[in-house]
């Protein structure tokens, strides 16, 4: 509705600066072109590189549990178990606060402190990586080690997933400081998902006589649940490709272990630990891009199905609200 | 529908009506309890920067290079990073803004939005190792010599991958902010289309497009990922553009894993510089944001 048409037909000759209209909408069309096909050079040049690791290993190569630079036999499996342990785990702590932060932003929360409240949340997102990173390894791993990580241990101790010593830097400390470094993001859009539910949807519930927990239940969730699904797996997103506070903190040991105070390595920590290492044709290098190439697709496909959910359901509360 | 302040406890009955009532009470609290926690990782690391950091500013920090422990050479490489990167990205970021608020209309602008939202969320060190590619591409077909597989120009050209799709969406929202009834005004005064973006929208958008432009800057100041595997680092200031360089947040990882306590220490002044750059860039984006509201 806010477009314009200029008069077409016999009269276009006579606008005024049409060739200048062209040329700048030729120009901006071309430049927004040129950046989405950026995303298909970034893609083709990775798997140019990557080549040559994915002609000496196949497919086995997602399936291999060596990576070793000597012998030169690489495979992806305990990178991949890394990230996917790590981001579950995230996700695990990191959700049920982000909702509780969302619910109180956007439902509980009186005006006044609604607003700074939002801000100070969004300030988490600011703190670049290695502040995290640093901070995990001086202020987090130390207090993993000798109490959190040992308390855990002391009641569910029995678990194969909590076996060994208690180091700090681990799977699990990784996992921690990714589900505070989601919290922002998971939060923040889900609080958009629940500002969305128009409001005549809060007063129908009120009205029947609801507390208001059973209308954030019955009325407010319920009807947001696809905007807030779509916000977690946005998270998911986030936790997946995140590197350098998990490097600090994960241990970085290329191993498939059960218990998560085992170290680990996720794909994006074993591409900063390893990058530096050989010449610039070496077979781990191609490995490595392979592995980023993975770590690309596994972000898209989990980036773009949250985006479709997340576009229907604010799109909906458009359509309604 | 707010919390009351202080709350007002049901009574200590059992029956069906009182229990939805202390029902409600208990996930209230519960939601407040998830604030806190979520807010403690935040206060505990301004709090350890701070009280970390400040022992470790002196004037030696700054006028030092990385090689004598110092973050000099870390702060000029990041302002020279990110200077480039801006200088590339803003213009491509703006203009594709430009497109995607003035002309995407249809399926070609959905599918270009769509594409640039997507590219927003590409791992950063994936775009770290798809800038080593590219050069080292290039570097294979004679084009640039291979030295620039570690450099400067590998570093911006990440970074810069990173902030146009950013930019660019930042920008969108803020171009179409502007009413419609401006974008009119100036077309029905015989002005054309290209001067009433470029002379009207984009100058009634500054503010938007200003605080798009340092949270841009903000984000790709703190980026670490993508510069260890284009820019790397260096113990010296900056020496060439096909030389590696040092930032910011590539001295406080290799400090903060340094055997040596005087560069732990380092790691934090230098955390603490590059958390108040941040800060500083939130505030101010804030501020722009207050000012337009209010002068609306």
């Amino acid at each position: 509705m806010h477009r314009f048409r200029f008069v077409r037909g016999r009269y276009r000759g006579f606008e005024p600066g049409a060739l200048g209209d062209t040329l700048f909408q030729g120009l901006a069309s071309l430049v927004a072109l040129g950046v989405v096909a950026l995303l298909g050079v970034i893609a083709a040049v990775l798997l140019v590189v990557a080549s040559r690791s994915v002609g000496i290993f196949g497919v086995g190569f997602l399936g291999g549990a060596t990576w070793d630079s000597v012998a030169n036999v690489y495979g992806a499996a305990p990178f991949i178990y890394g990230t996917l342990v790590t981001s579950a785990l995230a996700l695990l702590f990191g959700v049920p606060i982000s909702l509780g932060v969302a619910i109180f932003l956007s439902e509980l929360a009186p005006a006044k402190i609604r607003i700074p409240l939002t801000y100070v949340v969004e300030l988490l997102a600011a703190v670049p990586s290695v502040v995290y990173g640093l901070w995990g390894i001086y202020v987090l791993a130390p207090a993993m080690a000798a109490s959190i990580e040992p308390a855990i241990q002391g009641v569910l101790g029995f678990l194969p997933i909590f076996q060994g010593a208690t180091r700090g830097a681990d799977k699990f400390a990784a996992g921690v400081i990714l589900a505070i470094m989601i919290i922002p993001t998971i939060s923040s859009v889900s609080r958009e998902a629940l500002r969305a539910v128009p409001q005549s949807q809060r007063e129908a519930a009120l009205s029947l006589g609801a507390t208001r927990w059973e209308t954030t239940r019955i009325a407010v969730l319920r009807y947001a649940w696809a905007g807030i699904f779509g916000a977690i797996i946005l998270g998911l997103g986030r936790a997946v490709g995140e590197t350098m506070a998990v490097t600090m903190m994960i241990g970085n040991s290329n191993t498939i272990t059960l218990s998560l105070f085992d170290p680990g390595q996720t794909i994006a920590s074993l591409i900063a630990n390893n990058f530096g290492e050989g010449g610039p044709v070496d077979l781990q290098k191609s490995a490595l891009i392979e592995l980023g190439l993975v770590l690309m697709l596994m972000s898209l496909v989990i980036n773009v199905f949250a985006r479709l959910m997340v576009a229907r359901v604010i799109r909906r509360g458009e359509g309604m609200g | 529908m707010r919390l009351r302040f202080p709350f007002t406890l049901p009574p200590f009955r059992f029956d069906r009506a009182t229990r939805r009532l202390w029902k409600d009470l208990f996930m209230s609290v519960a939601a407040l309890v998830c604030v806190a926690i979520a807010l403690m990782p935040l206060v505990s690391i301004l709090f350890e920067a701070g009280a970390r950091g400040l022992q470790s500013i002196q004037p030696g920090l700054f006028l030092f290079d990385t090689r004598d422990g110092g973050i000099g050479n870390s702060i000029q490489g990041t302002l020279i990073l990110v200077a480039l990167s801006s200088g590339v990205a803003l213009p491509v970021g703006i203009l594709t803004g430009v497109y995607l608020a003035e002309f995407g209309k249809g399926r070609v602008g959905t599918g270009v939005r769509f594409f640039v939202d997507v590219m927003t969320q590409i791992p950063s060190i994936v775009v770290g190792i798809f800038a080593y590619s590219l050069i080292l591409t290039l570097a294979f077909s004679g084009l640039v010599g291979t030295r620039l597989v570690f450099s400067t120009v590998t570093g911006v050209i990440a970074l810069a991958t990173i902030m146009i799709p950013f930019v660019a969406r930042t920008s969108e929202e803020a171009l179409r902010l502007v009413p419609i009834s401006t974008r009119e005004a100036a077309l029905a005064l015989g002005i054309p289309r290209h001067r009433t973006i470029l002379r009207v929208v984009l100058p009634s958008s500054a503010s938007g497009l200003i605080t798009g432009a340092l949270l841009g800057v903000a984000r790709v100041a703190g980026e670490t990922a993508p510069l260890l595997v284009t820019a790397l680092g260096s113990l010296y200031g900056f020496s060439g553009l096909d030389q590696p360089i040092e930032s910011l947040p590539h001295t406080i990882y290799t400090f903060g894993l340094s055997p040596s306590t005087a560069e732990n220490q380092a790691a934090w002044g230098a955390s603490l510089v590059l958390v108040l750059i941040m800060l500083t860039i939130s505030i101010v984006s804030r501020v722009i944001v207050r000012l337009r509201s209010v002068s609306e």
